[in-house]
Formats: structure tokens, sequence, C-alpha cells
């Protein structure tokens, strides 16, 4: 399967790349660069592991002035550069190409300062997302995005995709998170954004840094927010015989004006993989099912369940089921995270990340169970209701290429799909390679050309992780 | 002076398109109620968004509302509460700080990324902004973002507008996520305390888990002879009445507080948000923003070199409103040399036009950021056209 094109490796940086290595040993310890192309293997893909490229090298550096050399080097010799942090892009966002230098943070992974009265921490690039709130969770802080991937992904990739997570209805993403990083630009100049204040001054370019999939620079430090965490939380299961009766039941949740930390939905596909692997007593005579998680002390987590119990009762809910101890609650939030892992044990999949305005989801259900079935196929939907992010997973055969071919046009359907009813193509996982070329169904050509042109301010000759984000036809410069 | 009144966004495209031709700056304005923030500027033309009101979407289940960029605050929070909802980040009035009258837009609450004391909890304007149209300064209609809250597809140019002052296109309009407005809303008042004391009461309440919702200091003589430190408190009523028990048990050492709630409550909460105590007087008002626990740091180094400083926090101490003796730079030197060693940076809010003019109204970036804000802006606006110089000079 390749629907997905890669650009043309140049064939002159193909063939100096002896004197390239030769070039970056010069500017970094000997076990800090990867060329031998066992050792190089493992960097030819991320999470969407359909696509493989081999990059012409591999370097790890320590420290920020060595990321700083060696992507002067990199822009001097007009070589292309592939940022990359954990490599669980499932978007493709970290795959390389074969004239493409590696930068990877992955040695980058200390937490460099915590500072508790102003509610920050310091840390470099590399270090994982789990990793900081692991660091902190003794004084009862945490840092608030949690992607499913948290265990392994890395803060730098976090801020290039702006990832979120099933907490962030109440907590914000990524963006909503990071107070300052440190940025090495193209020409090896490092740039500090930002700090521990709230605001940096001038044009928010720290906003704009974050989520730009590494194509304006390689952050090497971040100081991100850390926030206390509630006194007590406790997810909640609630079974629905229909999906529309859920979707109805989160809005009047909202519209009574209640937040709640997290509002999870599962269809029945989805809810039998999770039970099967997770044991998290879900149940399985529903249509659909929603994780509802409250914050708070007892008593108030008591009245805000009253609450959205009594509404939910009122939208028809089947099973209400509370966790009544602190290993049941992790067993629900472990079906639903490894919502990915457990689906990858029965069949091959592909996980789409669309956003939709939630008063769509009835219509946006069905219209998916359409455009599956259509091909053949089978999907299973978990979704992140309050905000309406999407994540159908599209199940398949990997060694079918034809049946691969399918999940992957019902992929791009649904992500029209989202784009048609007002959403987006991607809500958190950033668009790498794999949406790439439907950026022209979301984004007309001025405002895709606004967008390069901001992009080439950072960077004229498109060397930062090129093939990613913009259509290959039409790229403009500043 | 030419004033262009589009009543489309097409009609906007097209002015900007004349205006390039013939190479005329234009300024943006919107209810002209902050139109002295930035530097002065020299225009003969102003396109105004006054032709472009109404909200254009309001789902309150989806927590979402949009507007027109000329559409009053006030017109989209009314409509908002309506559905008993809000904007999160409380945004500052700032007619009475700047001598000003008219009616604020939503488009220049987004163009100025301004926001209030909620900010400390629940983010800035552009922590709530999630779509935008703008004419850029090609004359092009473009779209960033949209009306879903999570978002990732393509470069945040909507984070890049936002705060941007005007400078990199003419907003037509914004889309705001939108919050549930609290049952009950709660001020507890502690009095007496030093700037240090209170900023360290303010921390160790922020990094509680109750949650305040604002967190502010007024010294001694700031509005009043007594120095008052506030924390207020949102939640359903049986929480708050939780909460401020817990809060006043943890923060026991510095005494019993006040509790105000109503009008007392929301009048005080006005005066941190719009600086009203500044409003009238001669002085010049900056705005500080700084790690919170750098706060009294800060403003000690400042009151040293500057008898006569008045100030108070908000953000639990990481913004700082100073007002100083005008003079003739409004003292930007000498603050700006007391913040070099904290870190954080200094914004002159209000001055005469002519300091405006002369000192630069935004802290001066490093080389490497100053080149590719002028990039950016040339990217939007290759031909200068849009508040040229507003931010910094010869950008």
């Amino acid at each position: 399967m390749s629907a997905i094109a890669f650009p043309v490796p140049d064939p002159t940086i193909l063939a100096r790349r002896e004197q390239i290595i030769e070039g970056l040993s010069r500017l970094v310890a000997p076990a800090a660069l990867i060329t031998a192309e066992d050792e190089r293997r493992p960097y030819e893909t991320d999470a969407l592991t359909a696509y493989r490229r081999l990059p012409l090298a591999v370097v790890l550096p320590s420290t920020t002035q060595e990321v700083a050399a060696v992507l002067k080097f990199c822009g001097e010799q007009g070589v292309p550069v592939v940022p990359r942090g954990a490599g669980t892009s499932l978007a493709g966002g970290a795959i390389p190409q074969e004239d493409a230098v590696v930068i990877g943070v992955s040695k980058m992974n200390r937490i460099l300062a915590i500072d508790y009265a102003n509610r920050v921490a310091k840390v470099q690039a590399g270090v994982t997302n789990l990793a900081v709130t692991g660091e902190v969770s003794a004084e009862g802080f945490f840092y608030a995005p949690d992607p499913s991937s948290q265990l392994a992904c890395s803060i730098g990739g976090n801020i290039g995709m702006n990832s979120g997570g099933a907490h962030c209805l109440k907590y914000g993403v990524t963006t909503n998170n990071v107070l300052g990083v440190t940025l090495v630009m193209l020409d090896g100049s490092v740039v500090e954004i930002g700090g521990a204040h709230l605001d940096a001054p001038g044009l928010d370019l720290l906003g704009l840094i974050v989520g730009s999939e590494g194509q304006l620079g390689i952050v090497t430090e971040a100081t991100v927010r850390i926030l206390r965490s509630a006194e007590g939380a406790r997810p909640v299961l609630f079974g629905f015989p229909t999906s529309e009766q859920a979707g109805e039941a989160v809005a009047a949740i909202i519209g009574a004006g209640i937040i709640p930390v997290a509002m999870e939905f599962m269809d029945k596909p989805a809810i039998e993989i999770c039970e099967a692997f997770a044991h998290a007593g879900y149940p399985m005579d529903v249509e659909a099912l929603l994780i509802i998680e409250v914050e708070g002390s007892d008593a108030e987590m008591d009245a805000q369940l009253a609450r959205i119990v009594a509404i939910a009762r009122e939208h028809g809910v089947k099973t209400v089921k509370e966790s009544k101890s602190a290993m049941e609650a992790a067993a629900i939030w472990k079906g639903r995270k490894s919502a990915f892992g457990a689906t990858g044990r029965i069949a091959d999949y592909i996980c789409m990340d669309g956003t939709i305005p939630t008063g769509q989801l009835p219509h946006v259900l069905r219209r998916m169970d359409e455009i599956v079935k259509g091909y053949g196929l089978r999907v299973a939907n978990v979704f992140h209701a309050g905000d309406g992010n999407l994540h159908p997973l599209i199940l398949y055969n990997c060694n079918d290429p034809v049946e691969a071919q399918k999940a992957e046009d019902a992929g791009m359907d649904i992500l029209k799909l989202c784009v048609e009813v007002g959403g987006c193509l991607t809500g958190e996982h950033g668009v790498g390679i794999e949406k790439r070329d439907l950026m022209t169904f979301q984004f007309n050509p001025e405002d895709l050309a606004q967008q390069m042109r901001v992009r080439a301010v950072f960077d004229q000759a498109w060397l930062l992780n090129p093939a990613k984000v913009f259509p290959l036809e039409g790229r403009v410069a500043a | 002076m030419t004033l262009h009144i589009p009543t489309t966004e097409a009609q906007a495209c097209a002015i900007v398109k004349s205006v390039i031709g013939s190479g005329t700056p234009l300024s943006l304005a919107g209810g002209n109620t902050r139109a002295g923030l930035g530097r002065t500027t020299q225009t003969q033309s102003t396109l105004s968004s006054a032709g472009l009101s109404g909200i254009t979407i309001y789902e309150p289940a989806e927590m979402v509302i949009g507007a027109r960029a000329g559409t009053p605050l006030a017109l989209v929070q009314a409509t908002l509460a309506e559905r008993g909802q809000m904007l999160p980040f409380e945004p500052m009035d700032h007619r009475a700080l700047l001598g000003t009258e008219g009616e604020p837009t939503i488009g220049a609450v987004a163009a100025g990324n301004i926001s209030g004391p909620r900010r400390i909890n629940a983010g800035a304007a552009r922590d709530s902004l999630i779509g935008i149209r703008l004419v850029n300064g090609r004359g092009e209609a473009i779209k960033s973002g949209g009306r879903v809250m999570k978002n990732v597809t393509g470069l945040d140019l909507v984070k890049l507008v936002a705060g941007s002052h005007g400078t990199l296109g003419f907003l037509t309009e914004v889309i705001f996520r939108v919050l549930p407005a609290p049952e009950r809303v709660v001020t507890l008042v502690w009095r007496g305390l030093s700037d240090e004391t209170a900023v360290g009461l303010l921390s160790a309440a922020l990094g509680s888990p109750f949650e305040p919702f604002a967190a502010a200091h007024l010294p001694e003589g700031i509005g009043a002879d007594q120095a008052r430190t506030l924390l207020r408190l949102e939640n359903f009523s049986d929480s708050i009445d939780y909460r401020s028990r817990e809060l006043i048990e943890l923060l026991r050492l510095h005494g019993t507080p006040e509790m105000l709630e109503g009008a007392a409550s929301g009048e005080l909460w006005h005066d941190v948000r719009d600086a009203r105590v500044f409003a009238g007087t001669e002085e010049a008002v900056w705005r500080l923003s700084v790690a919170p626990t750098d706060g009294p740091r800060a403003t000690a180094a400042i009151a040293a070199r500057l008898p006569g400083a008045r100030w108070f926090y908000d953000w639990g101490g990481g913004l700082v409103w100073l007002a100083v003796p005008a003079g003739d730079d409004a003292a930007a030197g000498a603050i700006r040399a007391a913040l070099k060693p904290l870190g954080g940076h200094a914004t002159l809010v209000r001055a005469p036009a002519a300091i405006r003019a002369a000192v630069p109204v935004f802290e001066p970036l490093a080389e490497p950021l100053m080149r590719v804000t002028a990039g950016i802006k040339q990217s939007f606006d290759p031909a200068g056209i849009f508040e040229p110089g507003r931010m910094y000079a010869g950008i």
C-alpha cells in the first residue's frame, strides 16, 4: 500500500552521504550518530507503520548546542531534517525519508527544575509525558495533557503535535499547558520563547510553534504548567440503549452547567474489544458506553454524580456503574486507554482522528457505519464525547493489499465527512503524512498559502520535516 | 482621514486591495475603546469593523459561540448569559483606564488577546479562541481553526493573530469556546498582608485542590487604606461552602478572611480586571508579566529606582499593574532594567502618544525573534498596510 506519496529522494544528497556523515561526526559524540543500516532501521517509521523510509542517518544529540550544530550543518548542506520525539505519531509525523537526517531528542530526557510555588516544570524535550506527572505526583500535582501513548510519548513530540488526551475537556490540550520553549532554528540560532510567566511578549510564537509538527524548528526544552490534582477522581460507566441517547445525555450534562473532567464514548464493537482485553466490567448489553469522570471531595463527587445520573436517566440510561475502588477506577481507564492496543490484538486497524460538532454525532455515527460497511469492513468507535474528537478504528487485514487500500479509502471518506459537517481533519494526532493530501478539503488555496508563507519564514528551503502537513504540489515560499 | 466601513467580508477584501495600490497605511478599528494600546502610529485611513455585527453561531451544548468582529462584546456576553454561559477569560474593559468611550467589540478582544483575572486558572483569550476569519494584507479572506474546540489541522494561525493588535490582518469573524457560568461566586478577603506574604498565600491557594479562579493582591493605599488579598471561588453552591472552609483552614496562619458575594464581590473584581484604581490619573501605566513569586521582587526593585511607583497584583502575583510618573519615557529603562534579572517582561499600556511613539511599548525581542516577527508580518501583509509600527518600529 503506498497511496501516500513521498518526495523522490534527492540523488545529489544520496551521493554525498559519506561526506554528510563525516560532517555530522565532527559535530556530535560517536555514540550519538547512527549510520549502520540495521541500527537506522528502528527509525524508519513511527506508529503509522504501514509507511517506512530508511533515513540517511540518525543523530541523537544530548544538548541544545548539539542540536543547533546539527541543524545548522543540515541547513547549510541543504539536507532535509526529520525531528523525532518517541516515534509514537499515529499520523506519520516522524516518518523519515531516504535523503533526510533524523534528529531524535530521546537522549534529552532530564527534568531540569520543578517550581511548585509557580506551578511550572522545566523539562527537556525527550522526557516522556507520564514522567512529568510521575515526578510531581508525590506532591499532589500532575501534567494535564494525557494522550493514550503517554507512557512512551515525549513532551517534544506532544508540542510538535499539540497532543490532547481524555482529560482535555477540563484542562485543555498541550498548547494550553506550555508556557515556554527553547527552540533551535534551522540556522542554528537558539531562542527562548516564553518562560515561567504566563504571557510571552510580541506575537504569540509559542502558540504557532505548538502543533507545527517539527516544521519551524526543534524544541529542546519546555516550561510546562503543572496543576494540583483534585482531592479525588471517580470514573463512572453509563450504558445506553442507543448512541443517540448517549449523545443527547452529553449535550444535556453540558447544558446543565456541568463540565466533567472527561466524557469518553465507546460504541458496541469498541466495548467488546476493550472489555475482552481489560476486564473492566463494561456492560455488554448496551449500544453505547460513556465513561464520565468527576473530581473533587467525596461529597462533591457524590453531588455532581447525582446530577449526572439524573440527567442520564432522563435520556434512558440502562446501566450506571460506579468505580468502588482505585483498582476499579484504574480498570475502567485501562480499558479505554488501551483501546488501540486491544483492537490491535484482534485485527489490524487504522485509527482516525477527526473532530465534529457534537450535535452531529448521531448523523456522523450512522454515516460512518455506512461508509465502512460500503467497503466491506468493520469499524469500532472511541470518542472524546465532550469535545467531538472521534477515533474510529477501521479494522482490516494488513496482509491483504486490497483490503488495506479499502481501509485507507474508508478513513479518508470519514475525514471528509468530518469536514463536511463543520469539523476538522484532526483533533489531536496531527496531519503528518496521513492527512496531508486532504488538507485541500478543509482549507482553500489562500488559507494554505498563508500557512505556507508563515512556515517559510522559518524554513525557506523546506528542509524541516518537508513531506508533512502540506500537499507536495503547490508549495509556496515566504 | 478616510473611514472605511465594510458591511461584508468581500467588501473588506476589495477595500484592502484598493489600498494596496495606493500604499496608504490603515488603522484597524472596532469600538475605539482600545485605540491607545500599542505604539503610536501615523495613518490617514481607518478600516472599521463597525459594519460587521451579529452572532454567527451559538451552540450552547457544544460550548461554542461565533460572531462577526464588530459585534459588541456586551451583546456576546448577554447572549451567553441567557443560556447560563460565559466567556472563560473575563476580558478586561479598557475604557476606565484609557479614558475612552464607545462599545468594546469581540474582534478587538481577539486581536488584543484581552484577558482578565480568570486567566490564571482558565487561560487567556487566545486559549479560548478556536476559529478566525480575517482579511490579510493581500486582500484575501482566509480562515484558521474553526468551530470545534479540538483542532490541530495545519499551523495555528489563530494563536498568531490573537494578540497581534491588527498588524497581521483585519478580523471579520471570531469563534470562541465558552463555559457554563458558575452557580455561585464568593471572594475571600484577607487584610493587612505584605506583598510577599500575600503572594505566598495566593501561591498556596493556587497550588491547593480547591481551585481558585482568580487571585489578586491590592497593597495598602490601592483602593483602600489596608492591603487586601483576594481569592475568588466559583462553583456549585455546596462546593463553595466546602472549598471556602477548606481554604480558610489551609491558610489559617493569615487569619480569618471576610467573605464577599454578589455585587460587593463583583465590583472588587471589576476594579482588578480593569485596573480602575489607576483611572483618571496622569501616571503612565504598565503591565508586567513575571513568574508569580517574582511579582514582589519586581516591584521592590522598581520601587528602589522609582519612588512614588504604585502597583497591584493579579494572576497570583504573575501580573503586576504598575503606575509611575509619566516623565519623558514612562520610566521604560528603569522598569526593564529592574525586570532583567528576573525574566518576564513589561508592556506600556497607558502613556501620552508622544511617549508611546518614543519608547518600545512591547518588550524588545532577541534578534532572531525580531527577524521572525518581521517575516511573519511580511507573510500576511507584504505591503505593510495594517497598523505599521503598532507593535514594533518598522514592522
